[in-house]
């Protein structure tokens, strides 16, 4: 179980490989996000990641925590980056362990979709000499809400 | 009393400033007090303060802007989040 806020550039592969080995359990899961080269408006250059550090530790760490009690997890990881990244940079990593995989996927994508709108990081787009910050996706805040009220697993 | 306020993404810009340490008198009892308080720097304060979507923080916890401050504590304001 751990949380890493980082500025350093992170390797999702050798993440993964690690957290295999610490955790062979009967189903693990791990995911990885990337920065996208493009945004509706066209090529993006860099993508400025501002993090407020000390709220998104405790933030992440009770999320792994609560996906642990909610899907039974033996074992789960979240690593974040914030800085500047270039396109196609790795922006955060997530794996979760657990006896089966449904609890092991389930509680993946819990992570992933409540750390879209709830740990404190802001994105800022960099493209033809222009800077703009990101607004929350409405198909991000839908994703979001039903692990309010859904409970796949079940 | 003193606290740490802190601002982020477009609050941070808007009011350029990332960080303030206050010191005053107990007279301000809650985020909403503080939030009439730094509107008394100006227009620009008022106005990233009333940021419709504002998210405020005290001491790493999202909360209503009823929440109490009290001495020591840490506050934040700034806009929804986008992690990820």
């Amino acid at each position: 179980m751990s949380v890493t806020i980082t500025d350093s550039d992170i390797s999702p592969g050798d993440l993964a490989t690690a957290f295999y080995a610490d955790n062979p359990h009967g189903a693990v899961t791990t995911f990885a996000g990337f920065v996208r080269d493009f945004n509706t408006q066209g090529e993006v250059e860099t993508l400025h990641l501002e993090c407020y550090v000390e709220m998104a530790e405790r933030v992440l760490s009770d999320l792994g925590a609560e996906a642990r009690q909610r899907f039974g997890l033996k074992s789960w990881q979240i690593v974040h980056r914030f800085g500047s990244l270039s396109s196609t940079t790795p922006i955060v990593f997530v794996a979760t362990s657990a006896d089966h995989r449904a609890e092991a996927f389930s509680a993946c994508e819990f992570v992933m979709d409540t750390l879209k709108t709830d740990a404190p990081f802001w994105k800022r787009e960099d493209f033809e000499g222009e800077q703009q910050w990101v607004t929350v996706a409405a198909r991000d805040v839908d994703r979001r809400r039903r692990w309010d009220t859904k409970d796949p697993v079940s | 009393m003193a606290i740490r306020v802190k601002f982020f993404s477009l609050i941070r810009e808007a009011v350029e400033t990332e960080e303030l340490t206050l010191n005053f008198d107990a007279e301000i009892s809650t985020v909403a007090g503080l939030k009439s308080f730094l509107g008394e720097r100006g227009e620009a304060w008022v106005e990233a303060l009333s940021h419709p979507n504002l998210i405020q923080a005290v001491n790493q916890r999202v909360v209503f802007q009823e929440e109490a401050i009290n001495d020591g504590d840490d506050v934040a304001f700034f806009p929804p989040m986008t992690g990820g």
